[in-house]
């Protein structure tokens, strides 16, 4: 089992994603350039959040052409797992990945606070496992509203492929409980295989006790999970 | 004296002097250094070195007076691009504050953005990796149009700066007044940790020893950008918006990166980013440093357009580049690395020796011509450049404030309590600044031991993967009460002192050093200059007392307008400090019900320019708080003492606001209340409300109260008083409720977000 979690000119948070999995998970883990064209044998490929290529253009716009998503997409099409976390999010949107787009926050503004998330796939390993309560995760982003048109989220529904919805402190989704405007809530997703994973939020920001939160230490804790 | 070297413009006159902000004897002197008359490119070089923004040429007779050793100094103040202090294990701590208030007026997000950009290089072109930042910002009246519009870009330019360079932001401080309704102040603080023995200098020697210049290309931005924050603001500012430079963080992080890579293998002789006078700054302050000259080609630089002029390659600030001198011979090393980071990396000249005369010239030719020829050393601080003794004298206002008389202000009534508590809870220099910091990343990188943890000051672990369980963090924080060094500058600077070594303190970490940011008005104005002396005169005094020596900063002048005249003097303070075991980091936050209320340290019948006084009562000329170093400093070490002995369960000075607002505070965090009686022997507004200094309000556990009494009271003989206990809900005071906690919460969060919509 090998993590590689993919830099991009302008990831911020590659460091703090190795660290969590190699220090808080006790996981092998690589960091994958983004110019090279190999997945150095990675069973699981993550791609961090940041601001790759200044997101210049969109969010994940340019990203979504570096040589080594070539690689990320033949892998997540062969059933690998692949996970985006914020900005890596908006690049698994941008390269068809993952359904859907993630426009501006509803308050035009960036926001980096704790928020509330509530588990809501049975069907996807990352989160059937969970408990159903509210999970204390950061956000930080100024385009993470998701959204996608009816017929879009009548199948993410249908096939249980939300993955995570915004909530309050007691676990209940509502207006109020949505940080950024998200199309019904809705704060993760999975494809359709169930193999390729998005989220806003980040979990690796809450897997430390160092940091007084060990919250995402639980969700990524799940990735670990998935690979056995 | 004709000039000899060409540049194709006129021979400049002492009037083409004048306009560039170069005085008729600084003139003179430019003259007898050359044995010349300079031709224009040679003038502007001298004019932007030699303004106050890069010579410090009206203050450094009055910074070099400030205390500047301690054991754990490991570069002091001016010899690096940041103060350096040793934290022990083989790490040291870069930090240092800098201002960007001039560009800010202006073009308030650039100027903020591109504020971030260069106090950030100041700190990773000595190899040190940025942990986190802090802001100190100051804006006019919140209600006006045109503060919104400051409030918002500036805010905007840091979020958005600091987010994409992904170096989290992590506290810092915003006062409003009326005083900063034209010259806002933007100080921008950034932190980094490098392995002691691996710090890049600022220098360059080596005969032969190629210089780059990396990163962007070189346009027309910020020119005379340094010669600009010289001046007053007027109506004619806005004429100088291409001084006002554009930032661009995605640059920033892969400068950033390349920059830690190629100190890393070794083969960097000196480095030094390019801000305020951009190549000229870095040549000749890395040359006078070494002691070598440099010959350098303009027309191998990378420019963003044609037919840019020599001195206006010279002068240029654009963004995110810097200047390196490499060891010969490992040339392709080096490109490798901007290669991989798809940056700039171009050499524009080489080193050469000193001559027999001088200790290093720059030679600078464009289109195979030379069109400059100056002497390093001349150019730089500590060089040549001027050093003026300012005249000063009182200001009539300083002796008016003194004869303020707390007898002839009517004391509170119980339904005045409310109406207090209201207004403070609500007003934005004591609000939340929620709406604002949450535009900022304050969580990347994964060290913000604070997030999770309220306190006076953040903490920042060091985090490694090399080693993970590594446990020392850094604690910051930024403070000045610019009402109080106006109504006092002596005091009103010690207390600023004393309030950062406070929460530091109060935050469970031990005050390391100091870095200053220094806002001021027109050093010409006599008044003005006389608060800068007094200001220097009280910082120097408390850093000796607390132990923090200055290692450096920044100085601003000319925060004035011809309608408002100049600004609050603004001494601002970012004081780093160890916390040597997080398992002792205290938070400010009410843990329980039933815990017992302290405070300690002396209550004092004093109103004078607190918030209340100020903005409630609307008086507004009063002298400086109560305030006393030694009292200060006692209780500083009582209370260190309080947090290693796990004998409180929160600890939160008193500063503005008073005693209410902090007992308001530490309830809020969850949603807890307060029931206090207030001690009759004061006046009831003084009590509650009052800024007098020398005051910390903790909570105890019942079970401990035996032993906190007898720590304090016998051993210690510091003065404290039981207040009352941690309750469920409702702000009480003698039997009165004051306020609901919920609603309280709902002022305090929200005020500042309606005012700025």
């Amino acid at each position: 089992m090998k993590f590689g979690v993919v830099v991009f000119p302008g990831s911020n948070c590659d460091d703090d994603t190795v660290f969590a999995l190699q220090h808080n998970l006790g996981q092998e883990v690589v960091k994958l350039w983004h110019k090279d064209h190999d997945l150095q044998g990675c069973d699981f490929v993550i791609l961090p959040g940041g601001f790759s290529y200044g997101d210049y253009l969109r969010t994940g716009a340019i990203a979504r052409f570096s040589p080594l998503m070539n690689e990320v997409i033949e892998h997540a099409n062969r059933g690998g797992y692949v996970m985006g976390i914020c900005n890596g999010f908006q690049i698994l949107v941008e390269a068809g990945l993952l359904p859907g787009v993630l426009l501006r926050n509803l308050s035009q503004k960036y926001v980096c606070k704790n928020i509330h998330l509530l588990p809501q796939s049975k069907a996807a390993s990352l989160t059937s496992s969970l408990e159903s309560r509210a999970y204390t995760i950061p956000i930080a982003h100024g385009d993470g509203r998701y959204f996608t048109d009816a017929d879009g989220l009548k199948k993410l529904n249908d096939n249980d492929q939300v993955l995570f919805r915004y909530c309050d402190a007691d676990g209940n989704i509502s207006d109020e409980a949505n940080p950024n405007g998200s199309l019904d809530s809705i704060a993760g997703i999975a494809n359709a295989g169930f193999n390729v994973f998005g989220m806003m939020p980040h979990p690796e920001r809450a897997s430390d006790e160092a940091l007084g939160n060990a919250d995402g230490r639980i969700i990524l804790e799940q990735l670990v999970g998935v690979l056995v | 004296m004709k000039s000899e070297i060409n540049d194709g413009n006129a021979i400049p006159t002492v009037e083409t002097a004048r306009k560039l902000g170069v005085l008729p004897e600084e003139f003179a002197r430019i003259e007898e250094i050359l044995g010349r008359t300079p031709n224009f490119t040679e003038l502007s070089i001298f004019s932007v070195m030699w303004s106050e923004h890069c010579s410090y040429k009206n203050s450094i007779v009055w910074l070099k007076t400030l205390p500047r050793d301690s054991d754990r100094m490991l570069a002091k103040a001016g010899e690096e691009n940041a103060g350096l202090v040793d934290i022990g294990d083989g790490l040291a701590c870069s930090f240092k504050i800098e201002s960007h208030n001039h560009p800010s007026a202006l073009e308030p997000y650039q100027g903020a953005a591109t504020g971030v950009g260069g106090i950030n290089r100041d700190i990773f072109t000595m190899g040190a990796r940025p942990i986190a930042q802090l802001n100190s910002l100051r804006f006019g009246n919140p209600e006006l149009a045109k503060t919104k519009w400051l409030v918002r870009g500036v805010v905007k330019g840091i979020g958005d700066y600091g987010n994409a360079f992904g170096i989290p932001t992590v506290g810092g401080e915003v006062f409003f007044d009326e005083c900063y309704n034209t010259n806002p102040l933007v100080n921008a603080f950034s932190a980094g940790i490098v392995e002691v023995g691996k710090v890049a200098k600022a220098t360059s020697y080596g005969v032969g020893n190629p210089v780059y210049i990396v990163g962007s290309a070189t346009g027309k931005d910020g020119i005379h950008g340094a010669t600009f924050a010289s001046e007053d603001i007027s109506d004619k500012s806005n004429e100088k918006l291409p001084a006002v430079q554009v930032g661009d963080p995605f640059m920033e992080k892969l400068l950033l990166e390349a920059t830690l890579e190629i100190i890393a293998t070794g083969h960097v002789i000196g480095i030094q980013d390019m801000g305020a006078a951009g190549i000229i700054c870095s040549t000749s302050e890395m040359s006078a440093k070494g002691e070598h000259g440099m010959v350098i080609d303009l027309d191998k630089v990378p420019t963003r357009q044609t037919n840019m002029h020599g001195w206006e390659i010279l002068l240029s600030e654009s963004q995110e580049r810097m200047l390196v001198v490499v060891q010969k011979g490992k040339e392709d090393i080096i490109q490798g690395i901007f290669d991989k980071w798809d940056l700039h990396c171009v050499q524009i000249g080489e080193v050469v020796p000193a001559g027999p005369d001088d200790a290093g010239r720059l030679h600078f030719y464009q289109h195979g011509e030379l069109i400059a020829d100056v002497p390093a050393h001349d150019l730089v601080l500590g060089g040549g450049a001027p050093q003026y003794h300012r005249e000063y004298r009182e200001p009539a206002y300083y002796q008016k404030f003194k004869e303020f008389d707390i007898d002839k202000i009517s004391d509170v009534s119980t339904e005045d309590i409310v109406k207090v508590a209201r207004h403070l809870l609500s007003h934005p220099n004591i609000a939340s600044k929620r709406w604002i910091y949450e535009q900022y990343d304050s969580m990347v990188g994964t060290a913000n031991r604070s997030t999770n943890r309220p306190s006076d000051a953040a903490v920042v672990r060091i985090r490694d993967v090399s080693r993970p369980d590594y446990k020392k963090g850094i604690a910051m924080t930024v403070d000045c009460n610019s009402r109080y060094v106006n109504a006092d500058p002596f005091i009103g600077a010690q207390i600023a002192v004393s309030e950062a070594a406070r929460n530091l303190t109060c935050t469970g970490a031990e005050p390391l050093a100091v870095t200053n940011n220094l806002n001021f008005g027109n050093p010409y104005v006599p008044e003005v200059y006389w608060q800068f002396v007094q200001a220097v005169k009280g910082m120097g005094a408390a850093c000796e007392k607390f132990g923090t020596p200055v290692t450096g900063g920044n100085v601003s002048f000319y925060n004035q307008s011809s309608d408002d005249g100049p600004v609050f003097p603004t001494p601002t303070i970012g004081m780093i400090g160890l916390m040597e075991d997080p398992a002792h980091q205290m938070t400010l936050d009410f843990k329980a019900t039933d815990d017992l209320i302290y405070l300690v340290g002396a209550p004092k019948n004093d109103i004078a320019s607190s918030e209340y006084l100020y903005s409630y009562r609307k008086v507004k000329e009063s002298p400086a708080p109560a305030f006393d170093m030694e009292e200060e400093y006692t209780l500083h070490q009582a209370v260190k003492q309080l947090i290693v002995k796990n004998l409180v369960q929160s600890v939160h000075d008193v500063s503005d606001g008073g005693l209410f607002v902090a007992l308001a505070e530490s309830a809020m965090p969850r949603g807890l209340g307060f029931q206090i009686a207030s001690d009759t022997n004061f006046r009831t507004d003084a009590y509650l409300f009052g800024e007098a200094q020398g005051r910390v309000l903790v909570s105890v556990k019942p079970a401990q109260q035996g032993e906190f009494q007898k720590y304090l009271g016998g051993d210690q003989k510091i003065p404290h008083a039981l207040l009352g206990t941690v309750t469920a809900q409702d702000f009480v005071v003698d039997q009165e409720v004051v306020i609901g906690t919920s609603e309280a919460r709902g002022l305090y969060d929200n005020s500042l977000g309606k005012i700025m919509g």
